[in-house]
């Protein structure tokens, strides 16, 4: 097998002139780190609320709860981001449908996938979520609710204060794999990482380099992320608690 | 309003069961593979080597730390010229070798995290007893502690296949026909993405639902 190397590749520019294939790849990290980041955000919120509202008393809002993760967990993910981008324009009010067709094209790629990928993740946070609430002690709330706590300041001051804690790791596995799963808005055509090693192969046809630094760049990504998340952890954790069975 | 117009579906049902059949065989393959190759990696892991355990350590987590969607890509571009070097002449269509190529690899990076929390789960007194016994390391592993461990870890592994079953779909971005990539086709020459691509939600759904059920009860049995 003979391959020619060239690293030199990514320092040439890029055939419209104005930026080096580098700068390509820094465009692609930006895009992956928009999406991951402001998808996280509605993941954490959405996913806090709907984590909740399972632990809540109350059938119908606990079953409600419950079929949002049933349905955002059972279909996959790429389906779920060509329903975002593909159908529901289709369905929403025609207004609404046109409005979003007419925007930019990267717009409208970045809102379908920000959404999608949010949702899906909020789905894991919400499990993650419920099962921090649960593993507290059940005399934890009837404490609160003893005091003379309403069961929403229960929440807010005894329960969640904990069960944040105790879920941090599960929830770091969760905030590295929105990074990984943001690679799928490649296929609808946003311009994030992995879509520019695919346009480096076409443009370079030095496919090795450019996949090569592509991996690099998201195992540094989820170094990085580890290593903050560690951080957080230890100074978050709660002097002298220990969570059974870990 | 949208008019739906579900008319297509009925004459696409052979060409979304050929899909079907691909994810299914991605599907099978993977899990197979995966769970042999996990298990290996597993107990290479826990072993006292040390470049061994550092070995399996470095495959697992280069696995785990980079998007499937790349991993796919990495291995239509690697295994076409593999097997150029092995037989000669590349073969007609390697999509779908590459495919269960990249799979297997990758899911056997997650399973075997299931594998290595399965045999940490049997205590340690366990080896320690059978090793007493006289049995070898390899005896004790093979014949003591991963037939408890696998009991253990049952459930993880069918909702790991559960997700790889939908992982599969991302096949779409080297252009294999999978059941998804067959029902966008169908959608896309039909001009009707909408219904195929609900249609396909629907099933998707269906399915893991089912089949997470399954699990919940099983679980409900075993524990």
């Amino acid at each position: 097998m003979s391959y020619n190397w060239n690293w030199g590749v990514f320092l040439q520019s890029t055939p419209s002139g104005s930026d080096t294939y580098l700068g390509w790849l820094f465009t692609g990290l930006k895009w992956t780190l928009t999406l991951s980041l402001s998808a996280w955000l509605i993941a954490l919120v959405v996913g806090g609320v709907v984590g909740v509202l399972r632990t809540a008393p109350g059938k119908a809002l606990g079953f409600l709860a419950a079929t949002y993760v049933e349905v955002f967990r059972n279909i996959p993910l790429l389906v779920q981001l060509f329903i975002w981008y593909f159908v529901l324009p289709e369905l929403v009010p025609v207004k609404l449908g046109d409005a979003f067709k007419q925007m930019n094209p990267v717009a409208q790629q970045f809102i379908a996938a920000v959404l999608c990928l949010g949702l899906f993740t909020a789905a894991r946070v919400a499990e993650q979520v419920r099962a921090g609430i649960q593993s507290l002690a059940r005399g934890q709330k009837n404490a609160g609710l003893a005091l003379g706590f309403t069961l929403p300041q229960t929440y807010r001051y005894v329960l969640l204060p904990m069960a944040v804690r105790i879920i941090i790791p599960p929830l770091t596995s969760e905030f590295l794999n929105i990074f990984k799963n943001s690679a799928v808005a490649t296929t609808i055509g946003l311009i994030e990482l992995s879509r520019q090693a695919q346009q480096l192969v076409d443009y370079t046809a030095q496919p090795y380099e450019a996949f090569i630094a592509v991996t690099v760049i998201y195992l540094v990504l989820n170094v990085i992320i580890m290593g903050l998340m560690r951080k957080l952890e230890k100074s978050l954790r709660v002097p002298g608690f220990i969570v059974a069975g870990k | 309003m949208y008019e739906y117009d579900w008319s297509t579906i009925p004459a696409a049902l052979p060409i979304l069961w050929e899909g079907m059949k691909i994810t299914l065989q991605v599907t099978l393959t993977a899990i197979v593979v995966g769970i042999v190759w996990g298990t290996l990696l597993a107990v290479a892991r826990i072993s006292n080597s040390g470049p061994l355990a550092w070995l399996a350590a470095g495959y697992v987590n280069l696995f785990r730390s980079v998007p499937l969607v790349m991993v796919i890509l990495w291995f239509y571009l690697i295994v076409p010229q593999l097997l150029r070097a092995v037989f000669g002449t590349a073969l007609q269509d390697i999509r779908l070798a590459s495919a269960i190529t990249a799979f297997c690899l990758f899911e056997a990076a997650y399973y075997s995290e299931i594998v290595r929390a399965g045999i940490q789960s049997v205590s340690r007194g366990q080896i320690s007893a059978a090793l007493a016994l006289g049995f070898s390391y390899g005896q004790a592993m093979r014949l003591i502690i991963l037939p408890q461990a696998l009991r253990n870890m049952v459930p993880l592994l069918l909702t790991q296949a559960i997700i790889l079953f939908q992982d599969t779909s991302l096949v779409y971005v080297i252009g294999l026909a999978d059941f998804f990539g067959a029902s966008y086709k169908v959608g896309d020459r039909d001009g009707r993405l909408v219904e195929l691509l609900l249609f396909a939600g629907l099933i998707y759904f269906v399915l893991c639902f089912a089949a997470s059920m399954l699990v919940r009860i099983m679980q409900r049995k075993t524990a």
